[in-house]
């Protein structure tokens, strides 16, 4: 199987090492990985915004880039939730790029989504270094349940994941705050929101927390750092690379 | 009611700053919100009856003036009477005629966001007419001259103590402490005016087209009072309350009850057809049904919040937003706050003058995942931010301030081209560096401040991803 790597511009610009991780882990269960250079951001940021027609020449770019990929596999519920759901919305007035936009969408998964449901794998490889034993609890990304309504998916690979203890969350489905351009022209309101979910995930008492997106990390690492939690913040991605590493 | 939806961000840094308003807030998840989880789980088929209920509401809707039609002949078949108002003000001032023509002295009312959204009371007031809210909450928010903060809730920022405070200070007495003791004391005020009104006036949960049935769902029996006790009722309806059939009301009560407490069934249902009859022992000798447009027509016209107007008023969107848990109900500056409140209050409004409201959420998508009718609430945000952003029916030219326009051509800039990506990659590392400690960003100058306030900030990558690429990744293929 082949897939195309949507990095997204956050993991490409903040957090390479995820899609590092992606990579290794799509090549280790056989996938074929290759990654288009003339990618950058799928316009999520502009079209939430409300500037449709910054959005517009993004998601073009994107639909050029992939159209002829085999499958699109992105570490992100809520870029994956951008291309799956609101490129046609975008082109509703074109059908043309509605229609393109469709056969793209189809083609176009979440990580996790990717393997469990378009790979069919839910046993991992056991890993070759020596065993290591982590606590980790789970934060659902909103775009990821609710746009895209992956919500077992990223679990089961959690624990099918050799050393990976899951750890269950209260509110694990509540948002962390962070919304793009919400935290940035509500910052204490996302503040809010992000101190109750810290709160949530010091409960668990975990060694780490994760999610399928690096959009929330960035918050709930940042908001960890100011507070003196010292919970790591890792992408499934990451989890996965290490435990079959 | 005069809109303050320009001043959302005011208002929503005092209630974060409010222990008490965060204190009282925090119980909503764990209260209405479990509760709608536990009894949605418990209810067979719950799915479905969404499914069900939105495709009727979405047919009613798409002939509402047909169903309105039905429904006003229907209701004069009963003896009452219909009036059709095009905005608040014409519906407040048939109500006024009515009272003046009446002799009516005092209006006791069962709570009705619509009664809010006309500003009923003040009008009342001014023509020298008294009215008195008899839901308990709508009692307290009377005595304080404030709005609802919830739409089932309308008291909910109170404390105990607070209202301790309250019932004290406005009927004097003894100060009671326990729950039972404040609510008697409520009641007994209460009780006399029951007797005393000459005219009552509720809303309107549902109006029965086939039947001319008015519906009214409470836990109090107020409504019922009022209905009953004067000799006449009028009834204000939003125009899009009408449901076709008797038949749908099964599954309209069991989705709009148990998403809005839990509750299986409220403590009553009241159905009412048109006045008194012969054999009735109870009832009113005139019954005036006036249904109400007030910018309802603009949501209808817009095919892309139409679905705003299948909205059943049960409050589980706000009891799911996490936004709204920190801002309160106030925070959105008129009579309907929450997720919904933010389509609605600016569509009944001004959306220009209410342009913070649609961008006050992060799109998490909670409020549609309880709606018993799944509005897509995140859409219509998305919708009307596109309509401020870049002008559009709502808001005529575009409203979005200098700053912003800018900051999307800038990033729209950065991120245009791959080699564009890497130029901007290379100036933010530039621009970080003297803020750059451990890889993190731990103060950002101002706009950015505040973001640093609650958190730190990742520094950019010295290699991203698409170099890491290019050197190693490319070439490596499966050996990890």
């Amino acid at each position: 199987m082949k897939a195309s790597l949507f990095v997204t511009c956050v993991v490409d610009q903040f957090y390479p090492e995820v899609g590092e991780s992606a990579v290794r882990v799509l090549r280790r269960l056989g996938v074929e990985v290759d990654f288009q250079e003339e990618q950058t951001c799928c316009g999520q940021p502009a079209f939430n915004s409300g500037f449709r027609s910054d959005a517009k020449p993004l998601a073009k770019r994107f639909l050029d880039t992939f159209e002829s990929s085999e499958s699109i596999v992105i570490p992100s519920g809520s870029c994956a939730a951008m291309v799956r759901v609101f490129y046609e919305e975008l082109f509703h007035d074109e059908p043309d790029l509605a229609a393109k936009a469709r056969n793209v969408a189809a083609k176009t998964f979440e990580l996790t989504e990717f393997i469990v449901d378009a790979l069919g794998i839910t046993r991992l490889p056991e890993s070759s270094g020596p065993p290591r034993r982590t606590r980790v609890t789970y934060h659902e990304g909103c775009h990821l349940r609710r746009e895209l309504g992956v919500m077992t998916q990223p679990r089961a690979l959690l624990e099918a994941a050799p050393g990976v203890e899951l750890a269950p969350m209260r509110q694990a489905d509540v948002c962390c705050g962070f919304g793009g351009a919400f935290a940035v022209k509500y910052p204490d309101i996302s503040g809010g929101m992000l101190a109750d979910k810290l709160r949530h995930v010091a409960e668990t008492g975990a060694d780490a927390v994760t999610a399928c997106d690096s959009t929330c990390l960035m918050q709930i690492a940042g908001g960890m750092e100011k507070s003196g939690m010292t919970t790591r913040a890792v992408h499934v991605a990451q989890l996965l690379d290490e435990a079959m590493g | 009611m005069k809109p303050k939806t320009g001043d959302f961000n005011r208002a929503a840094a005092s209630a974060l700053a409010d222990a008490d308003v965060q204190r009282n807030m925090r119980g909503l998840y764990d209260g209405f919100h479990m509760a709608r989880e536990r009894a949605a789980e418990a209810t067979p088929n719950w799915e479905d009856l969404r499914d069900r209920a939105r495709a009727v509401k979405a047919h009613t809707i798409e002939y509402l003036d047909h169903y309105l039609g039905m429904a006003a002949e229907n209701v004069e078949r009963a003896g009452g009477k219909v009036f059709f108002a095009k905005d608040a003000d014409e519906a407040s001032r048939y109500i006024l005629d009515l009272a003046a023509a009446r002799g009516v002295k005092t209006v006791i009312k069962s709570k009705s966001m619509l009664s809010e959204e006309m500003g009923l009371n003040a009008r009342l007031e001014e023509a020298g007419v008294e009215p008195v809210e008899t839901d308990l909450g709508e009692y307290l928010i009377q005595l304080r001259g404030e709005t609802p903060y919830h739409i089932v809730a309308p008291a909910l920022h109170l404390s105990k103590e607070q209202v301790a405070d309250l019932l004290q200070e406005e009927i004097g007495g003894p100060r009671y402490e326990r729950a039972e003791d404040l609510t008697a004391a409520a009641r007994e005020q209460l009780r006399g005016k029951f007797f005393e009104a000459d005219m009552g006036i509720t809303g309107a949960n549902f109006l029965v087209a086939e039947t001319g049935t008015l519906v009214l769902v409470t836990n109090e029996g107020n409504g019922r009072m009022c209905t009953s006790m004067p000799k006449v009722h009028v009834a204000i309806m939003g125009m899009e309350k009408v449901v076709p059939s008797m038949e749908d009301m099964g599954m309209f009560l069991r989705l709009l009850i148990r998403s809005a407490t839990g509750q299986r069934l409220s403590s009553y249902v009241t159905l009412v057809n048109g006045v008194r009859r012969d054999d009735d022992v109870d009832g009113p000798e005139e019954f005036h049904l006036v249904v109400v447009d007030n910018g309802r027509s603009k949501m209808l016209a817009d095919p892309a919040l139409r679905e705003a107007l299948y909205c059943l008023r049960c409050g589980a969107c706000l009891n799911a937003c996490p936004v709204y848990r920190k801002v309160g109900g106030h925070s959105y500056g008129w009579v309907y706050s929450g997720p919904i409140g933010a389509v609605v209050s600016p569509m009944l409004t001004s959306l220009p003058d209410a342009k913070d409201l649609p961008y006050a959420s992060s799109l998490c998508g909670a409020c549609r995942e309880v709606c018993p009718v799944r509005i897509d609430i995140p859409r219509m945000l998305l919708h009307m931010r596109s309509d401020l952003a870049e002008g559009g029916p709502h808001s005529g030219s575009p409203r979005a301030s200098l700053a912003e326009r800018l900051t999307m051509k800038a990033w729209r800039l950065a991120v245009a081209r791959p080699w564009m990506l890497r130029l901007a990659n290379r100036l933010a590392r530039l621009a970080q560096r003297p803020l750059v400690k451990d890889g993190r960003l731990r103060k950002l100058p101002p706009p950015l401040s505040a973001w640093t306030r609650h958190r730190t900030f990742p520094a950019v990558a010295s290699r991203p991803f698409r170099d890491r690429w290019r050197s190693e990744l490319r070439k490596s293929r499966r050996d990890g």
